[in-house]
């Protein structure tokens, strides 16, 4: 990088940037005081949204009548998805899909947590009130839960118009893989699922949205976090251009990891819901919905082979990629299969490369942006062949990836598929790593533990980590020929605008909004080093307001980007500054600008003791126009705009250069996995990287350690799960299963550096490295000590045990059609019986039992039970099921009626909150005594919220229900409530059932 | 209304100490004390991260003790000594626990901090002088979704030693 006239500081003469800075975020966090997008009320008059969202995988809408909830006090608005798309249009994609995406269901649901109708009230707790009060009719259809269901041939279809829920089907060619694979002496093969799981960021999604007319203008505050390019998306769906769209990003952001890039789709909805409703309106995501129905890494199936000669040199990778996009193509996917796409060699010199890539649409949340992006699943993918092909060709995994990867010397490195990789020392990094690790230590434990019987397997996984995206590898998607029609795209702008008041104090003003990453301390450390002062006095602005932010297509926080790119615009700008501030100082110092020096404080001419403090000189600027050298301009705002000239449209060939700044992770994981319980210990896991220059160590390392963690989370326990229905399964944090204190093992983390070329202090960006690789580590490492290769993720407790033991796992692999079945296992199925003896003679029960008035008394949470004909019953009950709780219109039908001796009871219950049938057979019988003995047998099915968070705790609920029926009914039936014994041992049998 | 008396859709007045201040405000029955804290009290420090009592992020000091206030009603509140993370140091400083997190990073987006840092007031002043793994079951009650939990451990840790050294 060459710099302008005046000579910048430089690398030696750094004195912040490298240094472990405390950050500036910290205190205002620490204490309570940072504000964060839930704590904000922007404007008078707010008014608070509850969505209520769709508790089927699949089914249309018959009809939705809001009159109760419009009559609930206290309630200013329903809107239902018809009425949003009055005043908006779809949300544009980048592929072309048969199909339109809109934020809400207009009158078909496609996964459940589809956004149906939105409410808004005077708080949130009468918005979720009426909610339960909206009466969606609902006409259910078959659904596709996973990607094999869904390609299969005669699969239920998401979308009209369409022939397939495969909507995409692409092929690319580098070099020539045909006959790399015909001359190769080995192809090793790997076929996978990958699974569906997402960052789940300590804050869940916030909207504020504020419609104004004359002329017609939409406010929004969020914690969006870009890619910014979404902004003229969401402003065409909201029909207004682009400046009529205003995003306003808080200055606190509770991590996101991706994830909160899908904020986009709420930001359109309750934009929507404002103008509809003419007011301002606050909308917070709650937990359940945030797990159900905001966004996930994309779930995949897929398979790899690689062509290897003998002696271990890679000559060809083949991939299939079939990538699970939801049940719409929501912006910016289907970046997520595209992303890694030009760096589809990994870190290896391999120039012959075949891919095949399929977009499919399931009855599924949507996908998006998530910590790693695409590059979790395609390094399992390839690391995991690489270590088979190591087994295979019996060469040491680590040696096979060595005398692959691309040399030392090679850099900057074209990729085949046209990435341009910075710089590297994959070797080195290696060295480290087994240094680190004592790689010949954990090889020596693991023949003694093979001797012993034990099991104990060591996993590697390397790979590049691309950071500052091109905007324009997306466009992949599209042939050249489909991608030449339109408007080219390129690059990665980055902007930041610095300025020094009057009073010679110093702000930047960058747009990256951070969650969590600590940009402010840094940016402020490379204005510090340029300016000499100290980064304490620098304040850094980093949230975004639309309307007065320098910002451009790709601000926001994503893809590393920050290192990567946004740095380079900090320190330009800090030149312009210093630079400026030198000539002002040379004036009136009597020198020429290169001999002034900054530091400390002041501006120094060098080798003498003339000096001015800065902000004197900078104050001068505002105060003293007239006295500035000729052709200066009055005031002090800096502002650089870059975009990495590296960064081009895709050619022809399908080849771009996709990122800036490529770093390199190189990772060891070692297990033991005790057989007879299925506990995987981490005996070990190491970590190198390269991220070029560390500009701050500290958060260098704590992005190491959060990426690891979330690989971690994704390798052992998260899985956002569906059941063959279509039912979600994983609805509160006891169902999806992040990692805590207990679960996080010790991590060594190692660093080697190579410069980057890429910007001007020579960092790379980082933070995604271990999220992508730590996954495959350790499958590899499970594999190796299990000596299989059917290693599927999360590794969970009983899938370990049922590996290491040779059993099948019994949760439903996916690929198995669509088949309604009755265990416990899917879903929401449920069963059981039990019996108990009640006080009264058999005509007493029989009676009591079908008569409507006491079974509206003795029906648990019954409000209304009336009889319909003679064998029918319609009643509207309010059950809660692990904090759950919902009104529900009940059905019951009473078939096979043999008089006071047997009865079956086939229901069907409906609500906001979810659905379900069931049935049970209750026979009674005399007792000696003259008393009855009841037994009940029963089976249901639910769906919907109620699926989605009470997994562990439907049985539970549903014999506690059963307990306070008879405790009612025995109660009706002696006119008092028995005693508290009697109850318990009614539970206890119940319990048995 | 008094609290006992309060019936649903009706709202009482909740008197408490709040970080040390006399603090009250109206509540209906079935608000949950931490939208009561955040909403009605502008302690905007406590956080909500899942609202089911797994995540830890609104954890708050209720007579001392650490308490999920997404779990409890404003109306148990009602009477009781309450101290959020605004509470644990004097406005404009941080206490040895809060120096000790910002030493170590051991806070990203700072979205679990404020829960994380009640808990650990509670657990230090029952366990002075605690093992790693002591620390780590304490903690195993929050998610932390940025830090891996190293960097927390090892601040807790290292305030451990400051209060015990007196410092
Ligand atoms: S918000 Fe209370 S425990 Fe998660
Ligand atoms: S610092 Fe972000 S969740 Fe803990």
């Amino acid at each position: 990088m060459k710099s302008a006239s005046v000579v910048s500081a430089p690398a030696a003469s750094r004195r912040w940037v490298g240094a472990a800075v405390p950050r500036k975020e910290d205190e205002a966090l620490l204490t309570g005081r940072a504000r964060f997008i839930d704590d904000l009320a922007p404007l008078p008059g707010l008014t608070f949204a509850a969505i209520l969202r769709s508790p089927h995988a699949h089914a249309r809408i018959l009809g939705i009548d809001v009159r109760r909830a419009l009559a609930l006090p206290g309630v200013r608005g329903v809107v239902t998805g018809r009425e949003i798309a009055e005043v908006i249009g779809p949300i544009a994609s980048v592929v072309r899909a048969p199909f339109a995406y809109y934020p809400i269901a207009l009158d078909r649901v496609r996964y459940v947590g589809e956004p149906v109708a939105v409410v808004v009230a005077d708080s949130r707790y009468i918005a979720e009130d009426a909610c339960e009060l909206i009466d969606v009719g609902y006409e259910p259809l078959p659904a596709v839960a996973d990607l094999a269901s869904a390609r299969a041939p005669g699969a239920p279809l998401l979308h009209d118009n369409t022939t397939s829920n495969v909507i995409s089907r692409r092929t690319f060619r580098y070099g020539d893989p045909e006959s790399a694979f015909a001359a190769a002496d080995r192809i090793f093969e790997f076929s996978y699922s990958y699974p569906r799981y997402a960052s789940t960021p300590m804050e869940t999604f916030g909207v504020i949205a504020h419609f104004e007319r004359a002329p017609d203008r939409y406010t929004v505050w969020s914690n969006f976090q870009g890619p910014f390019v979404i902004q003229p998306l969401m402003a065409g769906a909201l029909r207004v251009p682009g400046h009529r769209l205003r995003l306003i990003t808080p200055p606190a952001s509770g991590g996101s990891f991706g994830i909160k890039q899908a904020v986009l789709s709420y930001i359109v909805l309750l934009a929507a819901v404002s103008r509809k409703v003419g007011l301002p309106v606050k909308w917070i995501e709650d937990r359940a919905e945030h797990l159900s129905a905001a966004s996930a890494a994309s779930d995949r199936l897929g398979s790899v082979a690689a062509a290897f000669r003998n002696d271990g040199k890679l000559l060809a990778l083949k991939f299939h990629n079939v990538a699970n996009m939801g049940a719409y193509i929501r912006p910016p996917e289907p970046a997520s299969l595209y992303r890694m796409h030009a760096a589809s060699n990994g870190s290896y010199a391999v120039e012959n490369i075949a891919v095949e890539n399929e977009l499919v649409v399931t009855n599924t949340t949507p996908v998006g942006l998530n910590r790693g992006y695409g590059g979790p699943q395609f390094y399992f993918a390839l690391e995991r062949v690489m270590e088979i092909a190591a087994r295979g060709l019996g060469i040491d995994p680590a040696e096979l990836r060595r005398r692959n990867f691309i040399p030392a010397d090679r850099f900057p490195y074209r990729a085949p598929a046209g990435a341009v990789f910075d710089s590297g020392d994959y070797p080195r990094a290696l060295d480290e790593l087994l240094r680190i690790a004592d790689y010949e230590g954990l090889q020596r434990r693991r023949e003694q533990a093979r001797r012993d019987g034990r099991l104990f397997g060591i996993g590697f996984a390397a790979g590049v980590e691309p950071s500052g995206s091109n905007m324009a590898y997306v466009s992949l998607a599209q042939t050249a020929e489909e991608r030449s029609r339109g408007e080219r795209k390129s690059g990665a702008n980055a902007s930041a605008v610095l300025q020094v008041d009057p009073s010679g104090q110093v702000t930047l003003r960058i747009c990256s909004t951070p969650n969590g990453q600590g940009h402010a301390t840094v940016a402020a450390q490379i204005v510090a080093d340029a300016l000499g002062l100290d980064p304490a006095d620098i304040d850094v602005v980093t949230d975004i307001d639309t309307l007065t932010s320098a910002w451009s297509i790709a601000s926001g926080n994503y893809s590393n980007r920050f290192a990567a790119i946004v740095v380079d615009a900090v320190a330009k700008s800090a030149r312009q500054v210093a630079d400026k501030i030198r000539l002002m100082a040379a004036e009136a110092l009597d020198a020429t600008p290169e001999e002034i020096d900054l530091s400390d404080g002041y501006a120094r001419v060098r080798g003498s003791n003339r000096a001015l403090p800065f902000r004197k000189v900078a104050a001068r600027a505002h105060w003293d126009p007239a006295g500035l050298p000729p052709g200066t301009a009055p005031g002090i705002v800096e502002t650089a705009v870059v975009s990495p000239p590296l960064l081009g449209s895709p050619d022809v060939k399908d080849r771009v250069a996709s990122a800036t700044t490529f770093g390199f992770v190189v990772d060891l994981a070692a297990v033991e996995i005790d057989r007879a319980t299925g506990i995987l210990h981490i005996e070990k896991y190491a970590s190198v990287h390269d991220v070029g220059t560390q500009l701050n160590p500290k958060i260098v390392e704590g992005q190491v350690h959060g990426g690891f963690a979330h690989g971690l989370g994704a390798a052992l326990f998260e899985e956002l799960a569906y059941d063959e229905q279509g039912n979600f399964l994983s609805g509160t944090f006891a169902d999806y299963l992040c990692p805590t204190a207990m679960e996080v093992p010790p991590l060594d983390v190692g660093h080697i550096e190579t410069v980057s070329p890429a910007n001007a202090l020579g960092a790379k960006g980082m933070g995604d490295g271990s999220s992508m690789l730590t996954p495959a580590a350790i499958a590899n490492a499970v594999a190796d000590a299990l000596g299989r290769d059917d290693v599927t993720l999360p590794l969970t407790l009983q899938r370990v045990w049922a590996l290491a033991n040779g059993r099948e796992y019994e949760r439903a692999a996916p690929g198995r059609r669509a088949t309604p079945r009755r265990t416990r296992v899917s879903g929401g199925a449920l069963n059981g019986g039990g019996e108990i003896v009640l006080s009264a003679p058999i005509a007493e029960v029989w009676r009591r039992l079908l008569d409507p008035n006491e079974l509206s008394a003795i029906v648990p949470g019954c409000r209304t039970l009336r009889q319909e004909g003679n064998d029918r019953y319609v009643a509207e009950v309010t059950i809660g099921v692990a904090g759950i709780r919902g009104t529900y219109g009940v059905t019951i039908d009473l078939r096979d009626r043999r008089e006071g001796q047997s009865v079956r009871f086939v229901g069907k219950a409906t609500g906001a909150l979810g659905f379900g049938t069931g049935s049970g057979l209750v026979t009674l019988q005399a007792e000696p005594d003259g008393r009855t003995r009841l037994h009940y047998e029963y089976e249901a099915e639910v769906g919907g919220k109620v699926a989605a968070v009470g997994q562990r705790m439907l049985g539970s609920v549903v014999r506690f229900l059963l307990a306070q029926f008879f405790d009612a009914l025995e109660h009706r039936i002696h006119g008092r409530r028995r005693a508290w014994w009697h109850s318990l041992r009614a539970w206890r049998t119940l319990l048995r059932g | 209304m008094s609290v006992q008396t309060c019936l649903a859709g009706q709202k009482a007045t909740i008197e408490l100490t709040l970080n040390g201040q006399r603090r009250s405000g109206k509540a209906e029955p079935r608000l949950l004390l931490c939208d009561f804290l955040r909403h009605e009290l502008q302690a905007f420090g406590v956080h909500v991260g899942c609202e089911h009592g797994i995540c830890g992020a609104c954890t708050v000091l209720v007579d001392g003790r650490a308490v999920r206030s997404c779990t409890q009603y404003a109306v148990q509140a009602d009477g009781r000594d309450i101290v959020t993370v605004e509470g644990l140091a004097e406005a404009g400083t941080m206490n040895a626990l809060q120096r000790a997190f910002a030493k170590h990073h051991a806070l990203q987006c700072g979205y679990c901090t404020p829960g994380i840092l009640c808990s650990a007031t509670h657990f230090l002043r029952e366990t002075p002088a605690p093992t790693e793994r002591e620390v780590r079951d304490m903690l195993s009650g929050h998610i932390c979704r940025c830090t891996g939990y190293a960097s927390i451990v090892a601040a807790i840790l290292e305030a451990a030693d400051a209060v015990s050294r007196g410092a």
